[in-house]
């Protein structure tokens, strides 16, 4: 098996999500790993775009690393009130560490049982051409219940937000 | 002379195919040369562009604008690039070193990846992606980041405020600007940006949709934070918002990152609503270049007419005018579209 440009764009991308991940988790300053996240984001992207997923990769972009990353840095600069260096610190607590390495176990056992069970059948042939046309068709066409109750769902939080924002006024 | 840009990059490669290359390794060369050509233009395209805002300013307010180096004051923008270009680089003690040094060059990278997808004439765009259109709003929005980055590795009050002023901005008027061009989207059923350019054959898309390209005009201003909607940096308030800490080279990477950003969406208002490269006589890469200039003197023109907007009637212009309004534009082009389809035209 020789190694073609794929194999060395993937290990480029995974190696960057990876490495940007690692540094979410490391960094001492918050903000900093709020920016790491977006990378993370970013490398997330990009494994999509190498499997031929552009739309969807644009969509990993757009939602994740333009919008909800801007939020999470925004909460993180209004609520903090310590000095920045020390946000992000490590949880000296031993059963913290117990826990933490008790659901690391169990995520790692159910991701790996999860992929190393199933079939993944290869796909040959053609990549779709009219992919953005094809998940318009599911989401409006098959599964657009649950669409629209996520729709909705989101209205909801929406709604609930601005009421928790500008609180309910007394009668 | 239509013909020419495609001429020079069939010989470059066919030059480089007979050399001994991989065709592969050819495209990529070529794939190189195009972006350095089309980084090398928009950069000295600022230059002009700057020359020519200075001098619009000037004329709106009847005054001169910059004339004393060269003809009409043209070499000005030169010189002042010069003097950016050998001004020491301040990083002021207390900053997060890092992301302020990173802040601006992120920032114009985002800026010119923009340029990927728009069609520069016919079939010249440097990729003919399929998704082309969202992929220009989903990597514009990334500039939000940077814009955050700068101000908040500055350490600085008004830095900070200024970003903050400019990304709640940007996130608020990109939902207007996405729902304004999905009518266009609708029409023609293509996001490919080169689809809607031919889409755009007969009728142009300003006379079919012209409550959306007023709405999308509007949000682009926002988005591009130019006047009036200049709140971020409002000098008289802020120094200079999130670039307050930053000088020289530093400073004007923002500046050029800003002024590419203003001929990006200048060359997506003409591709989407003024036909793109379509036109009789003069060849494609030249209409282009005339409409996205024609876009940009009217950004020009509005900001030098109107007056700064306060920040809490830009947030509810957004959110209580602009967002129904291309709601109700989405609603109207379907119901317009299946009216169509149903007379059988």
């Amino acid at each position: 098996m020789s190694l073609t440009i794929n194999d060395v764009v993937f290990a480029f991308i995974s190696g960057l999500s990876i490495l940007s991940a690692l540094g979410v988790v490391f960094s001492r300053n918050m903000v900093h790993s709020a920016l790491f996240l977006i990378l993370t984001f970013l490398g997330v992207a990009g494994i999509f775009f190498e499997l031929g997923a552009g739309f969807l990769g644009l969509v990993q972009i757009l939602v994740y690393a333009g919008a909800i990353s801007v939020l999470v840095i925004f909460t993180i600069m209004l609520v903090m009130s310590v000095e920045v260096g020390k946000t992000n610190l490590p949880n000296s607590s031993m059963s913290t560490h117990l826990w933490g390495a008790y659901f690391a176990v169990l995520l790692t056992l159910a991701l790996g049982a999860s992929i190393w069970y199933s079939e993944l059948p290869q796909v040959r042939g053609l990549a779709v051409s009219d992919a953005v046309g094809s998940l318009a068709g599911l989401m409006l066409g098959n599964y657009v219940v649950a669409f629209e109750v996520a729709a909705i769902l989101l209205l909801l939080a929406v709604v609930g937000a601005i009421i928790l924002a500008r609180g309910v006024e007394e009668e | 002379m239509e013909n020419w840009f495609l001429n020079i990059a069939h010989w470059l490669t066919s030059w480089l195919v007979s050399l001994g290359l991989a065709p592969v390794w050819a495209d990529l060369i070529l794939l190189v040369v195009q972006w350095t050509i089309i980084v090398g233009i928009i950069t000295l395209n600022v230059l002009i562009l700057i020359w020519l805002e200075r001098k619009v300013a000037g004329f709106m307010q009847e005054r001169l604008g910059p004339n004393r180096l060269g003809p009409f004051g043209i070499f000005q923008t030169i010189a002042d690039t010069l003097k950016l270009l050998t001004k020491e680089d301040i990083i002021p003690s207390q900053t997060d070193r890092l992301i302020f040094k990173v802040a601006p060059m992120f920032f114009i990278i985002v800026a010119v990846m923009l340029y990927a997808v728009l069609p520069m004439g016919q079939d010249m765009a440097v990729v003919n992606l399929n998704v082309g259109l969202f992929y220009f709003i989903s990597v514009g929005s990334l500039s939000t980041i940077c814009i955050l980055m700068a101000g908040w590795g500055s350490n600085n009050k008004w830095s900070l405020l200024g970003a903050m002023r400019s990304v709640a901005q940007m996130i608020s008027y990109e939902i207007p600007l996405a729902f304004s061009l999905l009518g266009v989207v609708m029409i023609t059923g293509s996001l490919n940006l080169s689809d809607i350019v031919q889409a755009q054959h007969n009728i142009w898309f300003i006379l079919l949709q012209p409550v959306a390209f007023v709405t999308f005009f509007i949000a682009a201003t926002a988005e591009l934070n130019r006047g009036p909607f200049d709140m971020p940096e409002a000098e008289q308030e802020l120094t200079a918002g999130a670039y307050t800490e930053y000088t020289g080279m530093r400073w004007a990477l923002f500046f050029l990152a800003e002024y590419t950003n203003l001929v990006a969406v200048s060359a997506l208002a003409s591709t989407l609503f003024l036909g793109g490269w379509q036109g009789p006589f003069l060849p494609s890469w030249l209409w282009i270049i005339l409409k996205t200039y024609l876009i940009m003197l009217v950004f020009m023109w509005l900001k030098w007419t109107f007056p700064r907007i306060r920040m809490d009637h830009l947030m509810s212009l957004s959110w209580k005018v602009l967002i129904p309004i291309s709601l109700v534009n989405i609603v109207l082009t379907g119901a317009g579209i299946e009216l169509f389809r149903w007379m059988g035209w």
